[in-house]
């Protein structure tokens, strides 16, 4: 933290302004590295003089203006200047900086649009992605990202800087593509929101309480594409998920720090705001009138629980159908032993036990827990309470969590009490 | 973090003037650039209170008493609210100081109050019968 007040309203501006003022420099030096020293020269700048001459009406405009000032100095000095410099002369015009504001405004939401495309770009590593992401779009210290993740500061450090030069190298251009492309770079996009997303949201259950910020911030990046790019439906449903998971993030948790599965979670805590606008993100997906994606899918069926007042009331039918529909557009193992828990919820044990059972042939589930525990679980209301014990005994001994096994272990018990009262 | 920025009634407000275009357009600007932030959750703006209703108690267990408006005193009533989650405290102070001065001539004031967190997580015994069929239901957590 720095240390008088007015370093802390300029921390909070930079926090605000900084994407907006990198994606900006980048348009112009086309060098994340580059745009983001520059910015940080702009802050030092601030920092030097606003203590002094109090902040200015529009600081965004003025931290810009600094920096593309700045950016001109060292073009002009750097190699690439012949290029360069012809190139802004003619995009730059310093005169009308000030009241141009209003009017640059489409081009700062396409500016922070090519940001985002460009730190989640595929030539990155996931991680790096994420990292540069937070660093670059939520205007986070590396310090911050490096607790969010519990790595060390200067691991993360280097991400970044190996990352930006990646993109140096591989020459990745500052753009939003076009056509099948932009449907294939969007989804490495949303792939990386929900990374940040899950990364939090999973976390909650331990004692790291700075991860909630990664969901924040995961959250808040979606809002802001879906309001830069409002025609994609699936950033919408993944606005929409994140938004419905958000709101039951409160109650995930018990007091002593141990997970509350969804049926027993207090709805009368979740809030209602975010449900309200999830359900709205879901909507405007809808209302684009394509047919759902993953995202809009698992929001959708994120939506069932939410508005289910109770869990007695939960639409079992509709979830099963919807799983129904997501194993077709993004097949998975996962998602169909999901599917089996649904259908044995909305149509019987019987029933979901048979896609169950299909499953465990499945090379991919070999080592996966949850199937021999839904497995036993189906097993155990069919009364078949051996079966169940046994199936619940492998789910414990594949389980790498000691909460699960204990759990695991008690449920095998009291199978195998049931069997032998018969 | 929550905060509410509440915006005061003043007597513009209190008799129904609609406010200038000049600031419709601001106020317009300033929204979007909440949108754009992915800070903005909710903002309204309130009826004046010539069709409001209050009820109070002033008997401790006793019958409330219901007054229809207007009230008078418009200062210490609200005329509508921005809700916005932010990071820190600076932050939501930031974006206040951002907002124009509503229906200003002099009266315009906003407060910003931090929204309480619900902090005491509910305790809930564990229906360990339903326990890993009902976490599979938690699909989107095993999609990642």
């Amino acid at each position: 933290m720095s240390p008088n007040p007015a370093h802390r309203t300029i921390d909070t501006i930079w926090r605000i302004e900084s994407p907006k003022v990198i994606a900006g420099l980048t348009r112009m030096v086309r060098d994340v590295g580059l745009a983001e020293d520059l910015a940080q020269d702009a802050l030092v700048i601030a920092l030097e003089r606003w203590p002094e001459t109090g902040i200015p009406a529009n600081p965004g405009a003025w931290l810009m203006m600094t920096a593309k000032r700045r950016a001109i100095d060292v073009l002009r000095r750097s190699k690439r200047r012949d290029e360069k410099y012809a190139e802004l002369a003619r995009e730059t015009s310093l005169y009308t900086e000030d009241d141009a504001d209003s009017r640059l405004d489409g081009e700062i939401g396409d500016d922070l649009l090519r940001l985002i495309f460009m730190t989640c770009h595929p030539v990155l590593s996931r991680e790096a992605r994420v990292a540069l992401t937070l660093r670059l779009l939520g205007g986070l210290t590396t310090e911050e990202i490096a607790r969010s993740f519990l790595a060390a500061e200067s691991t993360i450090a280097q991400r970044i800087v190996r990352a930006k030069r990646t993109l140096n190298a591989e020459k990745v251009p500052f753009e939003v593509p076009a056509g099948p492309e932009l449907q294939e770079r969007l989804s490495a996009v949303l792939e990386v929101l929900y990374l940040l997303f899950n990364e939090g949201y999973s976390a909650t259950s331990g004692e790291h309480w700075t991860r909630p910020l990664l969901c924040q911030e995961a959250l808040r990046l979606g809002r802001v594409l879906a309001e830069i790019l409002p025609g994609e439906p699936e950033v919408h449903g993944l606005v929409a998920l994140m938004e419905l998971q958000s709101s039951r993030l409160r109650t995930r948790v018990n007091a002593d720090g141990e997970p509350v599965l969804l049926m027993d979670q207090n709805r009368a805590q979740w809030d209602r705001l975010l449900i309200r606008r999830g359900l709205a993100a879901l909507e405007r997906s809808r209302r684009l009138g394509r047919a759902l994606g993953p995202y809009s899918l698992q929001a959708a069926i994120t939506a069932c629980h939410a508005q289910a007042v109770t869990p007695e009331e939960t639409d079992w039918t509709r979830i099963a159908a919807l799983y129904e529909a997501l194993s077709r557009v993004a097949p998975s193992p996962v998602v169909e032993l999901n599917r089996a828990v649904a259908v044995s919820m909305a149509f019987g044990p019987a029933f979901g036990l048979q896609l169950v059972d299909e499953l465990c042939a499945e090379p991919a589930l070999k080592d996966y827990h949850l199937l021999p525990s839904v497995r036993g679980d189906l097993l155990s209301k069919l009364g078949r309470h051996e079966e169940a014990r046994a199936e619940f005994e492998r789910a414990a001994a594949m389980t790498r969590n000691e909460r699960e096994r204990t759990l695991l272990l008690n449920r095998a018990a009291a199978c195998g009490n049931m069997a032998e009262g018969e | 973090m929550r905060f509410m920025m509440i915006v005061k009634a003043t007597t513009d407000s209190e008799a129904g003037v609609k406010p200038t275009q000049e600031l419709i357009d601001a106020m317009q600007r300033y929204n979007e650039e909440l949108v754009k932030a992915g800070v903005l959750l909710a903002a309204d703006g309130l009826m004046p209170s010539a069709g409001a209703v209050r009820i109070s108690y002033p008997e401790p267990g006793g019958k409330p008493k219901v007054v229809d408006g207007p009230f008078t005193e418009a200062k210490e009533m609200i005329a509508g609210y921005t809700l916005i989650e932010v990071k820190s405290r600076e932050e939501a102070i930031e974006w206040a100081m951002r907002m124009p001065d509503p229906h200003g001539f002099g009266q315009g004031e906003i407060e910003l109050r931090q929204v309480y967190e619900v902090e005491d997580i509910m305790e809930n015994p564990e229906s360990q019968e339903k326990e890993n069929a009902l976490r599979m239901k938690l699909g989107e957590r095993n999609k990642a």
